[in-house]
């Protein structure tokens, strides 16, 4: 197979076109889908003056899997394990994002440990993307130190992850109705363990970085972007709130009891990528703080809501008692039913808004599932905040917005 | 909220509910830009979360595009529904309104082939420009081979 066979790899006659018109100081220029500092497969089309760039127009859709179609062929709890490979990063937030709008069409109430420990690890997940996204952001711009730092206190997490539900990626660990399993004994000293001493592993981040020449170099007015293209883009989360404006899901419209819990919403006003860098510093050590609220106040009780209906009986229970056996084979074999109805939940995933629309027929599989993915709204931004920069600053600036590729493809 | 669109235009709201608290307003495709601009420029919804489409194959009128707004002054969001028919869907297009409409309308054309008037840069998003179908369309299959 030749290079050119390679989707993306060649100019079509319309990107030609393109470039023979820019004229002849200018170049058009493919970066990725392959390239390094994309991190997954996206492409930039972008057109140079020398090193600036003219115009960017990024191409999508390398990673797109179809999954909302697959999504319709599924029952619903099993739709759960769909969500993990989207954003593949942050997988309990999208568990988290899917379960909560079919409990709102079901109607069922989530007893309280469930909730917490679902703000816990909701919580570690977002230090486990942030971390990703510091590591290899700080690669992309020349800091390899960092990303081994930061890949450390992620491989704790994701033993975290794999001692409650056995998968350290794709964990599938809240399904509808509650959680998967029962936390496992000891999880209590893990996570303390670990969140003891994460907030003097950020200290460390923050000085190899924070007063760094070359990152501030590389990160200090780079990147900007105003607040009001920003809305009018479809842009969410950190990069908002880099721009200083207060917006958090958690805090606006709280979901899984996040209203019980203190914490601040981090933001700075520059809009630039060290700006961004600055709120995600801070939104780390501000969810080791909820993650140790959340630890120290544990509700006791059940794990898993009271439907015999939806969720799964005790295996005991499944073993020594006809109804619940008769349950069990109804949920595995046909699902459950949900009621007529949609519902459209937002929640706040480390990228940004995301949201989930579900349509329910009343049969046992979604008649429709819609994913509202943070990386798709910010990404189209690029074009807009890299026009006008140097080329070398456009590996900082998408570096700052912190995509994942299967959460913008889908 | 529904009383100030239908005080804007009456004929514009062809019905609604607020079912599991979230507000749903059917707006008549034809009206569905004004609607919008003025949902932003009046009543403050300056974010346009996402848009979408449900295929009610084989029901008629098949295509429910559906867009979710967000309000951040008023913390709110709303769920705005147009029917549109069957045979050769077609509604105009907000980017006038949101420039982020742009992408989010892209992938309804991609995945449903829902036309969209005035748009920009009307052209596949997710698949290649020569993919065959509309995958979210509820008559393709999900599985099996092309012959």
């Amino acid at each position: 197979m030749s290079d050119s066979d390679l989707p993306g790899t060649v100019l079509t006659p319309a990107e030609e076109g393109a470039q023979a018109a820019s004229g002849p100081r200018s170049m058009v220029l493919n970066m990725g889908p392959q390239h390094p500092s994309t991190h997954g497969v996206l492409r930039l089309l972008l057109e140079l003056d020398g090193e600036m760039v003219v115009s960017c127009r990024p191409d999508i859709g390398y990673l797109h899997t179809g999954i909302e179609k697959e999504f319709e062929v599924k029952h619903y709890q099993q739709g759960v394990t769909l969500t993990d490979r989207v954003d593949y990063l942050a997988p309990l937030s999208m568990n988290l994002g899917y379960c909560l709008a079919v409990e709102k069409l079901l109607g069922l109430e989530i007893p309280g440990q469930a909730q917490w420990m679902r703000v816990m690890l909701t919580e570690l997940t977002r230090l486990n993307s942030h971390l990703v996204w510091l590591g290899t952001h700080a690669m992309d711009v020349g800091a390899m130190s960092v990303f081994l730092y930061c890949f450390r206190e992620r491989e704790d997490i994701l033993r975290i992850f794999e001692m409650f539900s056995g998968q350290r990626m794709m964990t599938s660990y809240f399904r509808i109705g509650g959680l998967a399993l029962e936390p496992p004994r000891g999880w209590h000293q893990r996570v303390k363990k670990f969140i003891d001493v994460f907030p003097s592993r950020v200290d460390e981040y923050e000085d190899l970085l924070t007063n760094n020449r070359i990152w501030i170099g590389r990160t200090r007015g780079i990147g900007v972007i105003s607040l009001e293209d920003m809305l009018d883009l479809g842009v969410t989360g950190p990069m908002l709130r880099a721009a200083g404006l207060k917006i958090d899901t958690r805090k606006d419209a709280p979901y899984t009891s996040y209203e019980k819990f203190d914490f601040e919403v981090p933001t700075r006003t520059e809009s630039d990528v060290f700006a961004r860098y600055q709120v995600r510093v801070e939104e780390m050590r501000q969810s080791a703080r909820i993650v140790t609220q959340a630890m120290e106040g544990m509700p006791a009780g059940p794990w898993k809501a009271d439907a015999p209906h939806v969720v799964l009986p005790d295996r005991e229970k499944m073993k020594t008692q006809m109804e619940a056996l008769i349950y069990h084979f109804k949920i595995v074999t046909e699902g459950f039913r949900v009621p007529e109805g949609e519902v459209y939940q937002v929640i706040e995933s480390p990228r940004g808004e995301l949201g989930f629309y579900v349509v329910s027929d009343g049969t046992a599989k979604p008649y429709r599932v819609h994913m509202r993915t943070p990386s798709f709204g910010n990404l189209q931004a690029t074009g807009r905040m890299v026009e006008g920069s140097l080329i070398a600053d456009v590996i900082a600036s998408i570096g700052s917005m912190d995509f994942v590729l299967g959460d913008t493809d889908r | 909220m529904a009383a100030a669109v239908a005080a804007f235009d009456a004929d514009a709201v062809t019905g609604g509910n607020d079912a599991h608290d979230e507000l749903t307003l059917e707006i008549a495709p034809a009206k569905i830009a004004s609607i919008c601009g003025f949902l932003k420029y009046d009543q403050g919804f300056v974010r346009l979360s996402t848009v979408t489409a449900v295929d009610r194959y084989p029901a008629e009128p098949r295509f429910e595009v559906v867009y979710h707004l967000h309000s951040i002054q008023r913390n709110e969001r709303v769920r705005l529904k147009c029917r549109v028919r069957g045979e050769d869907p077609v509604i105009e297009s907000v980017t006038s309104v949101w420039r982020s409409a742009n992408w989010y309308e892209r992938e309804v054309f991609d995945l449903f082939g829902i036309r969209f008037t005035n748009h920009p840069d009307l052209r596949r998003i997710m698949l290649p420009d020569d993919w065959e179908g509309h995958p979210l369309r509820k008559d393709y299959p999900v599985t099996g081979s092309r012959v």
